[in-house]
């Protein structure tokens, strides 16, 4: 190929990472073989607290169980016709559907581990968009009653954090830890929670300091590959697999490949980002926009979904600093998993579209972007809350946009030639000619 | 030196030949089922008129929703590149192109030098589009061509709720049913597409001058509508080529402008 500009090669951790993901949906699968307990929860639950509970403890995070089925079409078509079928509104979060769904055929998603949907012993959750303690309820429901704690963390943007609203959070947390002992009958070990709450620490900080070396041009990661690296944290971000996993083989990659000049598209002449998370189904677009050279470099989504931010010194944008602090007790590990967790991007938009589009302006020219392709997505209500504001606001500031409207796990709701159509339309008018045909 | 554009669009095909930016001819066909053959067919259609062979061609530009199947093109580009060049060519002053084509309603800005600022298509619908016209006429039992001249003479303004070509036909039925005339639901129906498509157009940004190109162009009760709607007058073109062929006319400029710049 003629308009090869970089040198190209592939991640020597891809494979672990495959790895790290299969082991969890079948530890969870197996976890009462093993005399163990199993959770289910978001993945922006406070998944280090059940940690306390014992080294035994397997979790089902929903949001990524939800891409996993949207990614198998056939599996995701049956579990929509299910819901629906049982009086579900369609324009319900796609993930939650998806999860339902599979709940109420009783198929799990990784059929290799467990023919059936495998029950969690209590349901661990957290309330910040309008969807994720409700997921939970119903989920309750359709499996017979499962015991459900939730944690209510919309306490207002980070920027606007005061002791009484963190209070309110640790307050829940100390309850939650009553909660999960009466229900599972086990002690609760601090030194497992302390343990967890550095591990968390570790994942958000260096998941963000890997995409931050996407800065760099040529980018060492596509979007589409990262996809399947940030799900680690989305699935346990505080365990010791997913934060070692981070610090001591990923981000020393990717590393490397900076100072190597590797690329993720050998032909790169065009940096885009994203927005929400993308058709499951679909990935071949993030393919198709490699054909101009062109790359995605990440998406709020994909950086700040797990990956925790701060301004720096120089007035970038860079990975939050693990707190340099040493945790005695109970009370001191929540107090810091709680303020450490309100600092999370994809949370702040929830209160505003403005700190939405701050943030993704300040990715569009640090990380210096030629357009960005935002997804309407109708499946997720939460992440797509004043995306129209956000596209305005990007434009603006001199960013070219290109809007498509899609379902991130109905595939019902997304065309994909028009897709393409649309990005070659915005490919042109950005004055990209196809590399490839 | 002689280009072509071909446009093969979801209801029509549309080639337009050109010699030195002059318009030589224009040709127009169905797009059958077939789309490789309607191609060839309105190609061979144009070159009959110009009086010329498909060797004396320098370049061949496809572009619209079949431009895949057209095998003898020499590249392709988007409607919203060939419409932002047709238009530009014929229009300097125009900065917003709305094209409302059979299934498609697209609203393009463009920069001062012709170039695409940002564009908007409707999604999955066709209520902003020709195909929601000829479904009323089915339903109004008129022929889609006396469509605009019948809504010229409505004396009132009747509303139409539904944002669905499906809906929109019952909506049809019982203004019959109440005894509505014809011209008012007429008018009706081009006031939704005009709101439909200049809400579209707002969220890419509306600046004038505005052209309105794609086949619904011609039908001069869809452009009252939108004048109505927009509040001022917009450009529909006429000579050299009418509205439905201004994407392909933009292709053949296109096409002009690789072989001129190599």
């Amino acid at each position: 190929m003629s308009s090869v500009k970089y040198p190209k090669e592939q991640l020597k951790c891809w494979g672990k990472a495959k790895t790290l993901r299969e082991n969890y949906y079948r530890d969870y699968a197996e976890a009462h073989d093993k005399g163990g307990i199993r959770w289910a929860g978001g993945a922006w639950s406070f998944d280090a607290i059940p940690s306390g509970l014992g080294e035994d403890v397997w979790c089902l995070t929903g949001e990524p169980y939800g891409a996993t089925v949207a990614f198998n079409k056939d599996l995701a078509l049956e579990c929509q016709e299910a819901i629906e079928t049982k009086g579900f509104a369609r324009d319900l979060c796609s993930y939650m559907r998806n999860y339902w769904g599979s709940v109420i055929l009783n198929k799990y998603a990784w059929p290799e581990f467990s023919k059936e949907f495998p029950k969690p012993d209590f349901m661990w959750q957290d309330h910040i968009c309008c969807s994720h303690a409700k997921w939970y309820q119903v989920a309750s429901d359709l499996e017979g009653g499962i015991p459900m704690f939730s944690v209510d963390v919309s306490v207002g943007p980070y920027e606007g954090l005061t002791e009484s609203k963190i209070n309110y959070i640790v307050g829940q947390m100390h309850d939650g830890i009553k909660w999960l002992k009466k229900q599972t009958g086990r002690e609760y070990d601090d030194e497992l929670l302390i343990k967890a709450v550095y591990n968390e620490f570790r994942s958000c900080h260096y998941w963000a300091a890997i995409c931050e070396l996407n800065k760099t041009i040529p980018a060492p990661l596509d979007e589409k590959t990262m996809y399947s690296l940030y799900v680690l944290g989305t699935l346990r971000k505080s365990s010791q697999w997913t934060a070692d996993f981070y610090e001591k083989e990923l981000y020393p990659e990717v590393k490397s490949r900076v100072e190597r000049g590797i690329a993720a598209v050998e032909n790169e002449q065009c940096r885009i980002m994203t927005d929400t998370q993308p058709p499951w189904a679909f990935l071949k677009v993030f393919r198709y926009l490699e054909k101009y050279g062109c790359v995605s470099i990440g998406s709020l989504y994909t950086f700040s979904l797990i990956g925790l931010w701060e301004d720096k010194e120089d007035g970038t944008w860079g990975p939050r600093t693990i707190p340099d602090i040493e945790i005695t007790n109970r009370d001191e590990a929540l107090r810091a998993l709680a303020e450490w967790n309100l600092s999370k991007p994809e949370w702040q938009h929830f209160y505003h579209p403005k700190l939405k589009s701050e943030m993704m302006i300040r990715i569009a020219r640090e990380w210096k972007l030629n357009g960005v392709l935002l997804h309407f997505n109708r499946g997720c209500e939460g992440l797509s809350l004043g995306i129209a504001e956000n596209r305005l606001a990007i434009q603006k500031a001199g960013f070219p946009v290109m809007p498509f409207e899609g379902n991130m796990g109905d595939e019902r709701e997304f065309d994909l030639t028009k897709t393409m159509i649309r990005i070659d339309a915005f490919m042109e008018s950005l004055g990209m000619k196809k590399l490839v045909e | 030196m002689t280009t072509i554009g071909i446009d093969l669009g979801a209801k029509n095909t549309k080639v337009v030949v050109i010699k030195d930016s002059k318009i030589l001819a224009t040709s127009s066909v169905l797009s059958g089922f077939d789309q490789s053959a309607s191609a060839e067919e309105a190609l061979k259609k144009a070159l009959n008129k110009a009086g010329m062979t498909r060797e004396e061609i320098k370049h061949i530009t496809a572009t619209g929703a079949g431009m895949d199947a057209i095998s003898f093109a020499s590249d392709k580009v988007t409607e919203i590149s060939a419409n932002a060049r047709g238009i530009s060519a014929i229009f300097p002053t125009v900065r917003t192109v709305i094209d409302v084509g059979a299934e498609e309603g697209r609203a393009i800005r463009l920069k001062e030098d012709g170039k695409v600022i940002d564009f908007g298509i409707n999604e999955k619908c066709a209520a902003g589009a020709g195909a929601f016209t000829e479904a009323m006429a089915r339903a109004l039992e008129v022929d889609l061509e006396k469509m605009g001249e019948m809504s010229l003479k409505s004396s009132k303004a009747v509303p139409m709720n539904a944002q669905c070509t499906i809906f929109a036909e019952s909506e049809v039925v019982s203004l019959i049913h109440q005894k509505t005339p014809k011209e008012d639901i007429i008018r009706a129906v081009h006031d939704a597409i005009a709101d439909r498509i200049t809400s579209m157009a707002r969220r890419v940004g509306i600046e004038k001058d505005v052209a309105l190109v794609g086949g619904v162009a011609n039908n001069i009760g869809f452009i009252d509508s939108m004048k109505r709607n927009l509040g001022f007058e917009v450009l529909v073109p006429k000579d050299p080529v009418a509205p439905e062929f201004i994407s392909a006319y933009g292709a053949a400029l296109i096409a002009q402008d690789k072989v001129i710049g190599g």
